[in-house]
């Protein structure tokens, strides 16, 4: 074993010095035979003839013994590297050229790759993850897959079901945080879960204690846990926070643990924990009508998913027969949760998951196409090699290792371009859910060393094939003349081009649905103005605002001090504005119609506004009046509601006067006095019925002011701010932002993917545009005798032009019809992305394909004329 | 390629080598030349197969090489036996008299 490593490695490093020492022993040899020859009586010029004779070839039998010391395969591979290294040096465009395509592709391949491992496949950080589901309602109201689950519900869950070992509950809300002196007052966001869902997941805190059965009572003493970030951000990472008071919502809550820092579950916004049963009313736990919850439990061992979603489901279709009249789920669902933290974000990723399989596979096809270019080039010395008896194999390794060899410092800088990238995408793709999962790993390395082999060896492989398929003696019998080789060794640059050209196409289609979608998302109509308009958001603590005359008041406040702020036109409040969801509704009854059937419901959407908020920011009046100014407190009985509203509810009559009962506490009642116009919650989503109360009613803590002015408005948020501190110094306020950043805000993921596809496919574009020029250079050059002929016989220049022109255009147009198909299919399987868009809307396939063709037009361009402008004395003598 | 003899069955041939490298160091053609002799000249070992073969076992570590003065004064590569090469050797003999001695018994039942 030893002696056989000894011996390789000598071979290896003393190449010279075992090669003499094998001439000299096989010399020796053959001079002892001529010497036994001469000894025996023959002349010693027959005695050498003899022995040579008898010696054979000397050569054959050296790479014999090479062979045997097992150190030839080692040896030419090293030798194919230096080789390789050799021309990569010698042409360093085309090296550039490579590389640099390479490096997109396996970076942009890499950095997706980490990011669907880290978000998609890798298992959730808990112990048995597998086990680990969430659950829900289904069809509360309509067909809804995935409901919040109801308090009431949940305590009927916890009864009943027998699939699982536990059950937790998660709210969610978000808390102004004050207190401990120094920081300035902030606005959180806050989780509230079951005591037990810590200890149910699996994780341990990093300083302090969790949650027990006795912390998660209504009248506790008030505990929170902090997040990791949270806890390094304000307080420094200091751990004596554990057992120190801080203020949420100006009412104080002792710290009594630190979560550790990978913990990042549900998602990052969650920063604080409390328990359920301390902030939401035993009441409302037991409520089935008000969902609010989510839900996580873990299977019991042996229990599957689907069996455990059959009981579930079960339960809660025996729950709902039996409660008829309560807004509950007529059914359940049970997902893992691994599935149902990614839910939203699958389908995103898979599309760009495809779209850098695309690139990749264009930046392998070009470099073939380059490789055949160089292989046709060196058809004759391989030719020449082959006749003296080299292998056809030892050929095929030579490009093999120039192909793996580019390819790898391609990997090599891909991997570097993905580390910028993933970076970029998780900071730029926004509320990417795991992004803590995310980072370059043994795994994401695995993979680009794979993706690198793979590409090379493609990219090698094809071109090597054909360049030495050929038989032996054509290539040595071909002159600048013969025409038919070169048509033939064109065909594999044009089956490949064909193919870069359909991918291209199936990118552009992509990426253009995309665009279309989300121009289409930015141009919807938010029924409202949305140029010019500065928001920012707050709530109102209930510990020290409980009074709704307390409300009314800060809210006047804000806005006569708004409204003398020098610069602002027009301000207004409102309990929540458009593009930032749907957020609250409630049920209702109307006066005079006839009690609702058992497990009917009807509910809109509700909102507070303050009298001036329809005018600050134009949504029109169609029919009655607005609010007004006595429109509050114990007087504020008057509703505006929206067209859709009155459509599906009042579909024959005059909803002016009529009387609405909310399902509140004393059941309230209301009077529509005005219908104006609609504003979405959600851009892409219809216009929901919306019904509006005055803001003043004592009924909202939540506040979101809409300022409008002639000059700039961002300039005014700082004297707004400014107001809100002094009227309220602990008073946190978020959200600074202007409409068009809400809207923005809301497009940001289509646009963020739109975006990438399409940069994909302009990469694409100008590969393949690319590959065509050299195709078509390539085939002039090869006829310039052919066209030299045909000039000398009097072919028109135009006819010459036309021709090269078609010979270029027709892989392009091949691979377009083909891409055209390729993109229907792809439409459809991105349909779930698409916002008011067909997946085969017509203008932009129609547009793909005109690019298309145009930039093929002018890569081809050149060539062409450059064959159109041929001397034919000059062409006929080329060689 | 004048008389040539019988051909040599696949893995004989290192049978051969090490046998005669036995009987002490030698070179290749000593060794050719030996195989020749004790053969009763039956056996030729062709150059292209010798040099190879010997290159191999010197890998397997059965022969080591050193080079060394031949009989008339010049540099040649001798071969020598390692221990081993020696257990090959009679591992490889005993295997061979089993083969030959099956062969035979075959032959002549038959």
């Amino acid at each position: 074993m030893f002696s056989d490593f000894l011996i390789r490695a000598r071979a290896l490093f003393r190449h010279k010095a075992v090669e003499r020492e094998l001439n000299d022993e096989l010399r020796f040899h053959f001079e002892q035979q001529v010497e036994k020859f001469v000894q025996s009586g023959i002349p010693s010029q027959e005695a050498r003839r003899r022995a040579r004779l008898m010696f054979g070839a000397t050569e054959e039998i050296k790479e014999e013994c090479r062979e045997a010391r097992g150190v030839l395969f080692l040896e030419n591979l090293l030798q194919d590297l230096r080789y390789g290294l050799r021309t990569i040096r010698k042409s360093p465009g085309f090296t550039t050229v490579v590389v640099l395509t390479l490096a997109l592709g396996i970076g942009v391949n890499t950095a997706l790759f980490t990011i669907v491992h880290g978000v998609l496949l890798s298992p959730l950080p808990f112990p048995h993850p597998e086990r680990l589901v969430s659950l829900w309602e289904r069809n509360v109201v309509g067909e809804t897959a995935y409901n919040v689950v109801s308090g009431g519900v949940f305590a009927d869950w916890q009864r009943q079901a027998t699939s699982f070992q536990q059950m937790a509950l998660i709210g969610e809300n978000s808390a102004n945080l004050s207190g401990d002196g120094g920081p300035l007052p902030e606005s959180i966001g806050t989780r509230q879960c079951s005591y037990n869902l810590f200890s149910m997941l699996g994780v341990q805190p990093l300083y302090g204690r969790l949650f027990t059965e006795q912390d998660d009572r209504m009248g506790a003493a008030a505990t929170v846990i902090l997040t990791h970030a949270l806890w390094k951000r304000r307080y420094a990472g200091d751990p004596a926070i554990v057992a120190k008071t801080i203020l949420l919502d100006a009412k104080p809550y002792t710290v009594i643990g630190v979560l550790p820092a990978w913990f990042d579950y549900p998602d990052t916004r969650a920063q604080l924990w409390q328990t359920v049963n301390h902030e939401v009313s035993a009441q409302d736990m037991h409520n089935r009508g008000n969902h609010r919850f989510f839900v996580t439990a873990r299977l019991k061992d042996g229990v599957s998913v689907a069996q455990a979603y059959s009981a579930l489901d079960g339960i809660q279709q025996r729950n709902h027969r039996q409660f008829p009249d309560e807004l509950m789920g007529k059914g359940a669902n049970v997902l893992p949760l691994s599935d149902n933290l990614v839910r939203r974000v699958k389908a995103s990723l898979y599309l760009l998951t495809g779209a850098v399989a695309c690139v990749l596979l264009i930046a392998c096809l070009n470099v073939a196409n380059l490789f055949v270019a160089r292989g046709t080039t060196r058809r004759k010395e391989f030719a020449v090699r082959a006749a003296l008896g080299g292998s056809r194999w030892r050929i095929i390794r030579e490009q093999l290792a120039e192909s793996l060899l580019l390819t790898f410092l391609g990997g090599c800088l891909g991997a570097l371009l993905a580390w910028t990238a993933i970076r970029w995408l998780v900071a730029l793709r926004a509320a990417l859910p795991r992004a803590n999962s995310i980072h370059i790993d043994q795994s994401a390395l695995l993979f680009t060393v794979a993706i690198t082999t793979l590409s090379g060896f493609f990219a090698g492989l094809l071109p090597a094939l054909a360049a030495t398929r050929s038989e032996l003696l054509g290539p040595l019998k071909e002159n600048a003349r013969s025409v038919a080789g070169a048509r033939n060794r064109a065909r594999l640059r044009k089956i490949l081009l064909t193919a870069e050209v359909a991918l291209t196409v199936v990118l552009l289609i992509g990426g253009g649905l995309m665009l279309k979608s989300f121009t289409q998302l930015r141009s919807v109509n938010m029924g409202c103005a949305t140029e010019n308009v500065l928001t920012l958001s707050f709530t109102l603590p209930d510990a020290k605002y409980p009074t709704p005359t307390q409300k009314a008041q800060f809210f006047d406040e804000l806005l006569r001090r708004m409204r003398a702020i020098p610069g602002v036109s027009k301000a207004a409040i409102v309990s929540e504005l458009p593009g930032n969801g749907h957020l609250f509704d409630n049920t209702f009854t109307i006066e005079g119609r006839p009690p609702l059937l058992p497990g009917q419901f009807q509910d809109a959407v509700v909102r507070g506004a303050d009298p001036g908020y329809f005018t600050t920011i134009n949504i029109p009046l169609l029919r009655g009046r607005y609010f007004n100014d006595r429109d509050k407190l114990e007087n504020s009985n008057a509703m505006v509601i929206t067209p859709s509203m009155a459509n599906r509810f009042f579909p024959n009559e005059d909803p002016l006067g009529k009387v609405l009962k909310i399902d509140w506490e004393g059941a309230p009642r209301f009077q529509i006095v005005g219908i104006v116009g609609e504003v979405l919650s959600n851009l892409d989503q219809p216009a929901e019925a919306t019904m509006y109360l005055p803001l003043n009613s004592g009924r909202f803590e939540n506040g979101s002011v809409a300022v409008r002015s002639t000059r700039d408005v961002t300039l005014l948020a700082l004297p707004i701010q400014k107001q809100i501190a002094s009227i309220d110094p602990d008073l946190a306020v978020t959200d600074v932002l202007t409409m068009e950043q809400i809207i923005g805000k809301s497009t940001a993921n289509a646009m963020f993917d739109a975006f990438l596809v399409l940069l994909f496919a302009a990469l694409a574009l100008i590969l393949a545009a690319v590959g065509l020029y050299g195709l078509l250079s390539y085939l002039v050059t090869q006829r310039t005798n052919e066209i030299g002929i045909r000039m000398a016989m009097g072919a028109p220049c135009r006819g010459v032009m036309g021709a090269m022109l078609l010979d270029g255009l027709r892989p392009a147009v091949i691979g377009l019809v083909l891409g055209l198909f390729g993109g229907a299919v792809c439409a459809q399987l991105i349909r779930s992305l698409l916002f008011g868009v067909h997946p085969v809307e017509w203008t932009i396939f129609a547009g793909v394909s005109l690019l298309v063709l145009l930039i093929a037009m002018c890569a081809c361009a050149y060539p062409a004329w450059r064959a159109a402008r041929v001397d034919p004395m000059v062409a006929l003598r080329y060689e | 390629m004048t008389d040539q003899g019988i051909d040599l069955p696949q893995g004989t041939l290192d049978l051969l080598i090490l046998r005669t490298l036995a009987l002490g160091p030698n070179h290749g053609w000593a060794i050719s030349e030996r195989i020749h002799q004790i053969s009763s000249k039956a056996l030729q070992v062709q150059q292209g197969s010798l040099y190879p073969a010997l290159h191999r076992l010197e890998r397997r570590g059965w022969i080591k090489a050193r080079w060394g003065a031949s009989d008339n004064n010049r540099r040649a590569k001798y071969y020598e036996l390692t221990t081993a090469g020696r257990k090959q050797l009679e591992a490889e003999k005993s295997q061979w008299k089993k083969l030959s001695a099956a062969v035979a018994q075959v032959l002549e039942g038959a």
